[in-house]
């Protein structure tokens, strides 16, 4: 096959990253509950026992806390460990060691001690999982100096950016959304990065800009596609790092537009769309022509069942109406879009 | 007794004189208020500090609670920076940003400190784990009290270093207070070292203040080392507050009379008696006019050391 062309998986392209990084370096290795099972963390820590043993890569005990502690002492003694969570719920329970201790080693030790640990945690929306299997949760992360946030959303992105986590030699936290594992994007097979705190254009337009965290990006590609037809271009931004965050590329964009929507995957109150909204604010102030729009989470826990679940999670539509609103257009009839949804794919069991 | 025990003992005595003379200077410089950072003071604990910092050596990487002062001083006797740091000053290991809670002086042996308590006990895991995956001599030791065992992540700690025979030692400094509240109303359980052994750890537990004793049983703890964890319980009494420079026997959550009696088995008292029985009674004097003279020293030092610039506020939050 040529590599030029060859597609892959979201999913297949945390695995082939790692693969190769611990090809590559062998201070890497990966670890977490069930990192090493026959599931594989959905398929991306796929192969890695096979291939570098269970001293590489390995499933351990619960004790979230202490497992956090474990990588950021075996990181300051010159390991670089990937530790693996497969709901970010349970990353809540290692906070302690992240926001006491990981942050804030290098800056309480003249620069001396660094803690190169890298923090892979799924995301967002599965099928029907309720308040504790559903959380986003990187304005929590990136409100902490010290700690770095990804959210890759293309395959392409994924890989590139996870190896630019390993590398990094500082904390970063990786957010992987669910359902972004199952799409296929066009992958180099050789290593490359893409640079931590980048943040990319992904559609170009004139009209509106919309800044979209994970899988928000679809939903905005959706509707970028239906406002096309009548003619309404829309700028969709990837910020891809949450922290530190790259906002001139959203400075530039919103001061060309006029307009910003933050279509954030995450709760409104003090979260990321705050960020962004306060940031255009103050640097695009006189450009602006409408007031910055945040979309997110509804403000309450996640409901399970389905036609509440529907209404927590903000989608295309969101945005289509908000771009409405802005540029003060009649409602379009969506009864006859379609739209990405894994509503037959997805099946559980999580 | 041969010149190298002579050496070392005096070596042992050193450390427990620097940590306590260090900390009466503190005291005597505290109504000036210009220490300003939270001293939550040592005094009482120094044979565990010089004993296990002593055995350690060179191959010591200490994970420390914010009672960092005896352990600092024990593995680094760095004097300079100790107090350099608690004048929050550039000169200090921290650049001022630790203070006394955060004393760390990692090329010493000292990885870092933590103040919530506890916390400092998993990353020592993942040091033992790293140090054994490079084949490297150093010893990952953490030092915690009998208020971090209420904490989850000491019970999750260690089970995991039995689970994967992490060459880890622990240092469990009992003085029976989290706080001002006594292991009796915390603990459901008399005996930790008991428990900790049905995990698969060997244990030792020493209710003394002997130096010597404290080193020799870390010296065999470091023998055991190679085929997993080893738990020293070690108890002692802490003749201050939890937090500041004063006694707070009035305070009515214990009784002088228990520091009295404590107080007669003082761990630098024993260790100095010992040496003036062994005829070193000129060469004791001589190494604590030097120290008191090393504190003089360092203490000016750091008086008229700058302070960090305002843009070192920035520096170090990422590489």
């Amino acid at each position: 096959m040529n590599k030029n062309i060859r597609k892959i998986s979201y999913q297949q392209a945390i695995s082939e990253a790692l693969s190769q990084e611990m090809e590559r370096d062998p201070r890497v290795f990966t670890y977490g509950l069930d990192v090493a099972d026959h599931k594989s963390i959905f398929g991306s820590t796929a192969g890695l026992v096979k291939k570098f043993g269970p001293k590489r890569c390995f499933s351990t005990p619960l004790s979230e806390e202490a497992l956090m502690g474990f990588g950021i002492g075996a990181a300051l003694n010159g390991l670089r460990p990937v530790n693996i969570h497969i709901r970010v719920e349970f990353l809540l329970l290692a906070m302690n060691q992240l926001a006491n201790i990981a942050s804030s080693l290098r800056y309480g030790s003249k620069g001396e001690l660094s803690v190169p640990i890298v923090i892979r945690v799924i995301i967002g929306r599965g099928w029907g999982q309720g308040y504790q299997h559903s959380k986003s949760l990187q304005s929590f992360f990136a409100h902490i100096p010290g700690l770095k946030v990804i959210m890759p959303t293309t395959p392409y992105d994924m890989k590139g950016l996870l190896v630019s986590a390993i590398r990094d030699n500082d904390p970063v936290i990786c957010l992987e959304h669910r359902w972004l594992y199952w799409i296929e994007d066009h992958v180099p097979e050789e290593l490359y990065t893409v640079p931590i705190g980048q943040s990319h254009i992904i559609r170009k337009g004139s009209d509106v800009t919309v800044v979209a965290t994970s899988w928000m990006n679809v939903e905005a590609h959706d509707a970028a596609n239906i406002l096309a037809k009548r003619g309404v271009n829309i700028e969709i931004i990837d910020p891809r790092t949450i922290s530190p965050l790259d906002d001139r590329t959203i400075i530039d964009s919103v001061n060309k537009t006029g307009h910003c929507i933050v279509a954030d995957y995450d709760w409104l109150n003090c979260g990321f769309g705050s960020e962004v909204s306060a940031r255009v604010s103050e640097k695009c102030f006189r450009k602006l022509k409408s007031p910055v729009t945040r979309i997110g989470f509804a403000p309450t826990p996640c409901p399970t069942t389905r036609p509440l679940e529907n209404l927590f999670y903000p989608n295309a539509v969101s945005i289509v109406r908000a771009v409405e609103k802005k540029m003060s257009l009649k409602e379009a009839d969506l009864r006859k879009e379609s739209f990405h949804t894994w509503e037959n794919k997805f099946r559980g069991p999580f | 007794m041969p010149k190298t025990n002579t050496v070392h003992s005096l070596t042992l005595y050193r450390k427990m004189y620097m940590t306590r003379k260090a900390e009466e200077r503190i005291q005597i410089e505290d109504k000036k208020n210009e220490m300003k950072t939270p001293m939550h003071m040592s005094m009482g604990e120094e044979a565990i500090s010089a004993g296990v910092c002593a055995a350690l050596n060179k191959r010591a990487q200490i994970f420390s609670t914010y009672r960092t002062h005896a352990v600092y001083l024990s593995a680094t006797e760095d004097l300079k920076g100790f107090f350099a740091e608690l004048y929050g000053k550039a000169t200090g290991p921290g650049g001022g940003k630790g203070g006394s809670m955060h004393l760390a002086n990692p090329k010493r042996g000292v990885i870092f400190s933590s103040a919530v308590v506890a916390t400092n006990i998993a990353p020592a895991l993942g040091a033992a784990f790293a140090n054994r995956r490079l084949g490297n001599d150093k010893v990952a030791t953490t030092f915690f009290g009998d208020g971090a065992v209420d904490e989850g992540v000491f019970w999750e700690s260690i089970n995991l270093a039995c689970l994967w025979k992490l060459p880890v030692l622990f240092v469990y400094e009992d003085n029976n207070l989290a706080i001002h509240t006594p292991a009796s109303i915390r603990h459901s359980y008399k005996n930790i070292v008991e428990i900790v052994k049905k995990f698969g750890c060997p244990a030792v537990k020493y209710d003394g203040t002997d130096v010597e004793k404290i080193y020799q049983l870390t010296e065999s703890a470091l023998k055991q080392l190679k085929s997993g964890p080893f738990f020293m319980s070690l108890k002692y009494y802490r003749y201050l507050e939890h937090v500041g420079i004063g006694e707070d026997f009035n305070a009515g959550y214990r009784s002088k009379e228990e520091f009295l009696k404590w107080q007669k088995i003082d761990p630098l008292d024993t260790q100095r008696a010992r040496l003036v029985k062994l005829g070193l009674e000129n060469t004791v004097l001589a190494l604590e006019k030097k120290v008191l003279k090393d504190i003089n020293n360092a203490v000016d030092l750091a008086k008229s050391a700058p302070f960090p610039e305002p843009r070192d506020l920035y520096r170090g939050v990422y590489e």
